[in-house]
């Protein structure tokens, strides 16, 4: 496909190169390593663990660029099941096939699994203590608060996208009033801005 | 808490339950969160098989716990199991709620990502990839005021969303250490300042 702007419809690969122009990509080194970090990644997941995999895979880890964090969330977000597992497959299974992906999903769930139902069994004991009641209330709110963090983070990326920056901001203001504030089930607001912002891109990287 | 239920489950109601998060786990478009109005009509209303404050707990603490969300299902799973009397059918419940509401969705996503990485050149597949950006930006953002705003009232939780909003500064801002943040939330909430 003649693709003359590449450059500016920016596959992920020219990003990649830009941000990080001399050094070899960082990466899962084996499926152990995919294991291993998925599962330190889940366990700093309090509140959930959406907070957390922006800084780690992309500022900490550095196996995605930011741009390729968001393409991946879009996938991970649009197709069914939960989301930070369905990013787990993808990142896994783009270094070692199912067998990572399997990897990385079992990093995301065993342990946290094992520690949750043990949560269960104490959690009897403690369900009346105010000081518990109330330091779950505050890792909860410091939660909401990272995962907004990692949307500011990221809107910086949508000057790099080949959509103009008035468009975006404009997709992105209204998703935010449909979705927080109308609260429209998401499903209506995915094919409807989403399939707006994937076809006006469409046009825009043209051939 | 209301009355303890005293279940007997056999066969078919573990292959319904099955069947019911197999189901599920295809309509979980947005993270499993999505599906729990359909879960409370399944568990607590039509079948009685979850009291609403184990409905409520398996919520919560999956949310306080470390690890992602969708470990909600295997504490339903879990109470579902242990209020048909053993710890061997709680384990039971976590093992048929977890596959069933993984499986399909792990499938299709694999599948999904796999044909996206061999095509990933053609424009439909850019087109999408980046088209969606704009929406994914929005969606963590509203993501992060649903859940802080979760509990409601304004003049009685401002200093709750007030923890919200300098977290948020500061992680956008700096790189302190996440576990800095979540302990301090710990620790002024343990204090009872929010």
């Amino acid at each position: 496909m003649p693709t003359g702007m590449d450059s500016v419809g920016g596959a992920s690969d020219n990003d990649a190169m830009i941000t990080t122009p001399t050094l070899p990509r960082p990466g899962p080194q084996s499926r152990t390593d995919l294991f291993v970090s998925f599962t330190l990644l889940a366990l700093q997941g309090f509140g959930g663990v959406l907070a957390v995999v922006q800084r780690e895979l992309v500022e900490r880890k550095k196996w995605l660029t930011q741009d390729e964090f968001i393409e991946d969330w879009a996938v991970a977000q649009i197709m069914p099941g939960p989301n930070v597992v369905n990013l787990a497959l993808i990142v896994g299974g783009r270094y070692f096939g199912l067998a990572g992906a399997l990897a990385a999903m079992a990093g995301m769930l065993a342990v946290p699994l094992v520690l949750v139902l043990l949560l269960a069994v104490l959690h009897a004991r403690f369900a009346g203590n105010a000081q518990v009641a109330g330091a779950l209330r505050g890792m909860a709110a410091v939660s909401a608060g990272l995962i907004g963090a990692a949307g500011l983070k990221l809107s910086t990326a949508l000057t790099r996208n080949p959509m103009p920056l008035a468009w975006c901001v404009a997709i992105s203001a209204a998703g935010f009033v449909l979705v927080a504030v109308l609260r429209y089930p998401l499903i209506y607001v995915l094919l409807g801005l989403g399939s707006l912002g994937c076809v006006l891109t469409y046009r825009r990287i043209g051939p | 808490m209301s009355a303890p239920l005293h279940l007997v489950l056999d066969w078919s109601d573990w292959l319904s339950l099955f069947g019911h998060y197999l189901l599920l786990s295809l309509m979980s478009v947005g993270g499993a969160i999505s599906t729990t109005p359909e879960m409370h009509r399944y568990l607590v209303e039509q079948h009685h098989w979850l009291t609403q404050a184990q409905f409520n707990e398996s919520i919560a603490l999956a949310q306080a716990a470390p690890g992602p969300n969708v470990l909600f299902v295997a504490l339903m799973g879990w109470n579902v199991g242990l209020n048909a009397g053993s710890m061997t059918a709680a384990l039971l419940g976590v093992v048929v709620t977890m596959t069933g509401v993984l499986l399909p969705s792990t499938v299709l996503t694999f599948a999904a990502a796999q044909w996206g990485q061999r095509n990933r050149d053609l424009r439909a597949v850019r087109a999408f990839k980046q088209g969606m950006a704009p929406l994914v930006i929005a969606l963590l953002l509203s993501t992060s005021v649903i859940l802080g705003g979760a509990s409601g009232d304004a003049r009685h939780d401002w200093p709750l969303w007030l923890l919200s909003v300098v977290s948020a500064l500061i992680i956008w801002r700096t790189k302190v250490h996440l576990l800095w943040l979540l302990a301090l939330g710990a620790l002024v909430g343990a204090l009872g300042l929010v």
